[in-house]
């Protein structure tokens, strides 16, 4: 008896309980509005109905440095699909960051990051970390250290197939 | 037995000596050289040991970046910026310069894997050059989150370097 009402009690909730379970996993990835490396604002929300990739580095960061060039290629391979990198720097020092953009050859905004940001992204206690955000502005997935890239596209086609995705290109 | 045989014997015991000595020798030199290049390490249990009780505390220095430092540090630890930039090595020499050089500093950092940290080794090599003789580094695997935050261990927030 008492199993049969555990059961129509679990039946019940269920779809309350997936429901609630998919909107703690997949989170609204917390809005920010910082300046470029050009000096410009960007929001994160202006990126609604694209994926983006965020990634949290700093120049000096070794496992970072490996993964700007590989970064680069994958925002050339996906922009068309409604793909857009942001960088979020750590660094303590701006010009440095300058400097490595212009020489890495990076084709996506970078900004200054800063703790506050850091703590409403849960927490950057390491570096490099990236979240891949979908299209409705959640977070797909966290991932900390350098990533295997063929793991990040097996994630990434998924949700660029999402009818929701604009695929529009931006300016940067 | 004869003549032959003793003399054999004892070129053999002679071999064994002499290989016995080199290899001796070689193994403290081994000795010597992992002591002079390889910094010593410190575990974060055996640091919390340490801030737990009476003994004195080393001056810990976090050579990391600074909204790591920002989000969470070891309370009391002081940030200089990263040892990988010249910045972070002029403020560690200014910090310690006034110093006795047995003064025991405790480096961390955690912004990477272990084997990837640009910063702890740089710094440790400043304070050697500097002549300080009571420097330790403290082993963080992963990072500051995986191997000190999440283990549970107290932390400060913020630009001070806080109390435990």
């Amino acid at each position: 008896m008492l199993t049969v009402l555990i059961s129509a009690f679990a039946l019940a909730l269920g779809p309350h309980l997936t429901a609630l379970n998919a909107t703690e996993r997949h989170p609204l990835a917390p809005e920010f509005s910082l300046a470029d490396l050009r000096g410009q604002k960007l929001d994160l929300a202006a990126f609604r109905g694209h994926v983006v990739l965020l990634d949290f580095w700093a120049t000096w960061c070794a496992p970072c440095r490996n993964e700007i060039p590989r970064f680069v290629e994958l925002q050339n391979k996906y922009r068309d699909r409604g793909f857009q990198i942001i960088g979020v720097s750590l660094d303590d020092d701006a010009k440095a960051v300058r400097d490595f953009y212009a020489q890495f050859k990076m084709n996506y905004p970078v900004i200054i990051g800063n703790a506050d940001l850091a703590e409403r992204y849960g927490g950057i206690l390491g570096l490099p970390v990236m979240f891949l955000i979908d299209c409705d502005g959640r977070i797909d997935s966290r991932h900390d250290g350098e990533t295997d890239i063929a793991l990040i596209e097996k994630e990434l086609e998924p949700l660029l197939k999402a009818g929701r995705c604009v695929g529009k290109r931006h300016g940067h | 037995m004869d003549l032959m045989d003793l003399s054999k014997a004892f070129k053999w015991i002679v071999v064994m000596l002499l290989a016995c000595f080199v290899s001796i020798d070689a193994g403290a030199r081994n000795l010597e050289e992992q002591s002079t290049t390889d910094p010593p390490l410190m575990q974060p249990a055996d640091l919390m040991r340490i801030l737990k009780s009476d003994r004195p505390k080393p001056l810990i220095i976090q050579t990391g970046f600074h909204v790591l430092y920002v989000q969470a540090h070891i309370p009391g630890s002081e940030y200089i910026g990263p040892g990988s930039k010249a910045d972070g090595i002029r403020q560690l020499h200014q910090r310690v310069d006034g110093l006795p050089r047995t003064q025991s500093i405790l480096l961390y950092c955690g912004c990477c894997p272990w084997n990837r940290c640009p910063n702890v080794n740089p710094a440790y090599q400043e304070l050697r050059t500097m002549g300080f003789t009571n420097v330790e580094l403290l082993y963080i695997a992963e990072n500051f989150g995986k191997d000190w935050v999440e283990k549970g261990y107290p932390v400060a927030r913020g630009d001070e370097p806080g109390t435990i």
